[in-house]
């Protein structure tokens, strides 16, 4: 077939550049605003309880005292994560430290364990721990990888010509550390720094099993005792003012500058520094964090298994929980990618006012603790949808509200791989739009969608706290039968859920762990 | 005979005017080059005749078949136009092979055949056949993504700067290359660049854009010795724009006496000189009198580049002190300081 004979064929249609865009857009638009829920439920809150029960409920001595134990909690433990986190980073990174690529590896394992299975570790191996010192410790265990990903990926990243020229202008390596890589690796730290700040606050389980008051354990507390009373719901009020307040401040001291290598080509590979005589106190480090992160997990799950035996092996309840959570899992990670396409789409293809604003009002509803979202859901559909409340619908929506930035992410970085470019060079070879669409970007963008709904798979089947509020009677996932046998201290019961918890999460932080080392080219 | 013809068009994003009504003529079986600076709306009008974009107003026929009519436009898939962009575009997950048969009817027979042959054509190895595309040099992307728009057999193939991402020895070659194979097959060519020195190059006519508009079309060589304006001129290469007197054919100006392209025109306007069409050479200091063509000046400064050495030279004359900018050859180009007498070879061009 010439191209003449196509074009005899070929009718004139009237193009419509925009119809496909509004449309999505219209989709990010109503899904954003289903985000903005919970935000609303809290202005509704204060406003109905008028100021003086607002003022009479906040301004109280036990409020004072949580705000403290909360910012107490963050002040120490995002500092200490970001020195652990950075030091490793160097050491597997830059370092000729010996076995480092499996140091590597075990510096993001910890994130295969749910932070309420840490502290059921310290727990038992420590019964004593409690309060500010056990909080900080097993926080900054369970959460550093989340500093360590970024970090170590942007050291590998950095343009070594950059170092060098600092060298040549006759700075020390320790000067050159401080002042020419660690400026660099500014937006990673921040980045990560905030995502374990945003954790700290909504984390419910690792903190009540180590007896250390935060707003989220209060908050529950609150919820069990009184039910819907609008204490809780102005406790909720004041841990998404911190969540703001942290949110301000990293967006206000990231800064805007452009960290990459600049100018014209490639960049050369690093060459990792000689550590000499210091390589075994070196070890010791990576070495230390790895005991204390995944052997003592590792230690006290083994332990309480082989003290409880056969006998904890309870298939009868056991399969049901490990069902419904694989259900729950993938029907939410489905959904939350589904949902969050359109708004992916705009920001790649169609990035404007509009869509940064819908996107940022994700990202700010996905950085509540899920304990607000789930006083939200609880009221919106006690007074407005009742035939919903306590039902799969209601506890899929808030799982949708809470991972859909995950979603997000993966997604944009996999619509990324499809540039307009060669949805073009299709069309031009004779496929029509949907076709160009359906063989090209889709195609291109799968592997991103799958990421997607693998981080969402993972966040639910280790989600507590909403669970716990939000799930139908009957319901009971991993995480949540895990919880009620660890509350009433059946410590060996509650080990082969822990340890089906780890193994489904594994396959995934390793995903993560490759993914970090590929986005780095390497 | 017209293959393409192009007829008022417009397109404006928003307030910003892209394309200010344009008329092109691209003749069956040429090679057209449409040349300006970044945003003067060259790709653009690329985008249009491709039908990844409708024009506001105005017509786009091929072969007398209209393509766009204003806003009504036959899609881009249906019109079998060859399109290779800048970085090639070629598909990440398909092999080289699967690229290029991206546009074949997948059971087509003699599918393999047709794909090795393509490859051949654009002098590709056989054996690059099953490789991934970021195993391909930048060069051999590029010849992938030509083959890929030849398999359908397009009577007009649009080019958007498909050399300019690749090292200058490379670029040439692979300019060359490509001009003759498309030559070759008769396929009508519309090339966007930004580079003039390609465009004079690879086209039989060029049209160089400014602002949306199309500043001047034709010949090459037109182009360049015949320019409509200081702009085009200097655009298209190095220009000497100085103001002389006319009168029969000649033109008195800081240079001496100069014949000129225009014969008729007389009295007060400006003249164009290409740096090339300047000779020089070494004069002993005391004859400053008597210069029977051209004038006399001292070198300034002195750049040795490798086969040219850049000179710029003081004019001796009274009144306003005059510098200008020469080439000489580099091997034996006068020092610093020293007199040279310097003349036109050639017509001066006059503008309009």
């Amino acid at each position: 077939m010439t191209a003449a004979t196509i074009r005899a064929a070929a009718p004139l249609v009237r193009s419509r550049p925009t119809g496909r865009v509004s449309f999505v857009a219209g989709a990010a638009l109503l899904v954003a605003l289903a985000a903005l829920l919970p935000l609303g439920f809290i202005v509704w809150v204060a406003i109905q309880s008028g100021w003086d029960t607002v003022v009479e409920l906040v301004f109280r001595p036990r409020v004072g005292e949580l705000l403290v134990n909360t910012a107490l909690l963050v002040v120490v433990t995002v500092p200490l994560c970001i020195a652990l986190a950075l030091a490793l980073a160097w050491l597997t990174e830059r370092s000729d430290l010996p076995g480092a690529r499996t140091w590597a590896w075990l510096a993001v394992a910890p994130l295969a364990v749910p932070a309420f299975v840490h502290s059921y570790a310290w727990i038992t191996l420590v019964p004593g721990l409690h309060g500010l010192p056990g909080g900080v410790l097993v926080s900054v265990l369970a959460y550093f990888p989340f500093l360590y990903l970024p970090i170590s990926a942007s050291l590998r990243r950095l343009d070594p010509g950059i170092e060098d020229t600092a060298a040549s202008l006759g700075l020390r390596p320790w000067t050159v550390f401080f002042r020419v890589v660690l400026p660099q690796l500014r937006l990673s730290i921040w980045g990560g720094g905030l995502l374990v700040g945003l954790h700290l606050l909504a984390e419910y389980g690792l903190y009540v099993m180590i007896r250390f008051d935060t707003f989220t354990t209060a908050i529950v507390d609150q919820f069990q005792s009184t039910y819907n009373g609008p204490a809780a719901n102005m406790l909720a009020g004041v841990l998404v003012v911190c969540c703001f307040v942290l949110l301000g401040l990293e967006a206000g001291t990231r800064g805007k500058e452009r960290y990459a290598h600049v100018g014209p080509g490639s960049a050369r590979m690093q060459r990792p520094r000689a550590l000499g005589r210091l390589t075994l106190v070196c070890t010791l480090l990576p070495a230390v964090v790895a005991l204390l992160s995944l052997g003592v997990p590792v230690a006290t799950l083994a332990r309480w298994l082989l003290a409880g035996g056969a006998k904890v092996w309870n298939l009868g309840v056991i399969g049901p929980a490990l069902g419904q959570t694989l259900g729950l899992a993938l029907v939410g990670a489905v959904l939350t990618t589904v949902i969050a396409v359109p708004m992916a789409w705009l920001s790649i293809r169609r990035p404007g006012r509009l869509q940064r604003l819908l996107e940022s009002c994700n990202y700010m509803v996905g950085s509540l603790p899920g304990i607000v979202l789930a006083l939200a859901l609880v009221t919106i559909t006690v007074r407005v949808a009742l035939p919903i409340y306590q039902t799969v619908v209601t506890i899929l929506l808030a799982y949708a509200l809470m991972f859909l930035p995950r979603a997000l992410i993966s997604l944009r970085s996999g619509i990324a791989q499809a540039p307009v470019e060669l949805e073009q060079a299709a069309r031009s070879l004779g496929r029509s739009p949907t076709q160009a669409l359906w063989s090209i970007t889709l195609r291109l963008a799968a592997p991103g969608a799958a990421a997607a709904v693998a981080l969402v798979f993972l966040g639910i089947s280790n989600e507590l706290t909403a669970t716990l509020l939000l799930a139908p009677n009957g319901t009971q996932t991993l995480a949540t039968a895990f919880w009620s046998l660890s509350s009433e201290i059946d410590y060996a019961g509650a080990a082969p859920y822990a340890l089906i918890m780890v193994l489904l999460s594994l396959p995934l932080t390793w995903l993560l762990y490759l993914q970090s080392r590929r986005s780095a080219g390497r | 005979m017209s293959l393409l013809d192009i007829r008022a068009v417009r397109k404006s994003y928003g307030p910003v005017s892209a394309l200010g009504g344009v008329d092109l003529n691209v003749s069956a079986g040429s090679r057209t080059a449409i040349v300006g600076p970044s945003g003067s709306g060259k790709t653009t009008m690329l985008r249009i005749i491709a039908g990844f974009e409708a024009p506001d107003a105005g017509q786009v026929l091929l072969d007398g078949a209209v393509l766009a009519d204003g806003a009504q436009s036959v899609p881009a898939h249906l019109r079998g136009i060859g399109y290779v962009p800048q970085d090639g575009a070629l598909f990440p997950h398909l092999s080289v092979a699967d690229n290029i048969g991206f546009g074949l009817p997948r059971h087509a027979p003699q599918r393999t055949t047709r794909i090795a042959e393509l490859l051949d054509m654009v002098a590709l190895d056989d054996g690059l056949m099953d490789r991934r595309p970021h195993e391909l040099s930048g060069g051999q992307q590029q010849r992938v993504a030509l083959a890929r728009a030849l398999a359908q057999r397009p009577r007009l193939m649009l080019l958007d700067e498909p050399f300019s991402a690749l090292d200058t020895g490379l670029r040439v070659a692979t300019r060359k290359a490509v001009a003759q194979l498309l030559s070759a097959a008769g396929i009508t060519t519309i090339l966007v660049t930004h580079d003039q020195a390609e465009a004079l190059s690879f086209a039989d006519q060029v049209a160089v854009m400014r602002n949306g508009r199309l500043a001047q079309v034709g010949r090459p060589r037109d182009l360049y010795l015949r320019p409509s304006d200081p702009a085009t001129a200097s655009f298209l290469g190095e220009a000497m724009v100085l103001p002389a007197r006319l009168s029969g054919g000649w033109a008195d100006c800081v240079l001496g006496r100069v014949a000129t392209d225009d014969t008729r025109r007389t009295g007060q306007a400006q003249i164009m000189l290409r740096p090339e069409q300047l000779q020089l050479e070494e004069v002993a200091k005391t004859g400053t009198a008597a210069v029977k063509d051209g004038c006399l000046g001292t070198i300034l400064e002195a750049d040795f580049c490798g086969p040219v050495s850049e000179l710029t030279v003081r004019l001796a004359g009274d009144g306003i002190e005059q510098l200008l900018r020469v080439s000489s050859l580099g091997a034996n180009a006068p020092a610093v300081g020293a007199s040279v007498r310097i003349w036109v070879v050639g017509q001066a061009h006059v503008f309009a």
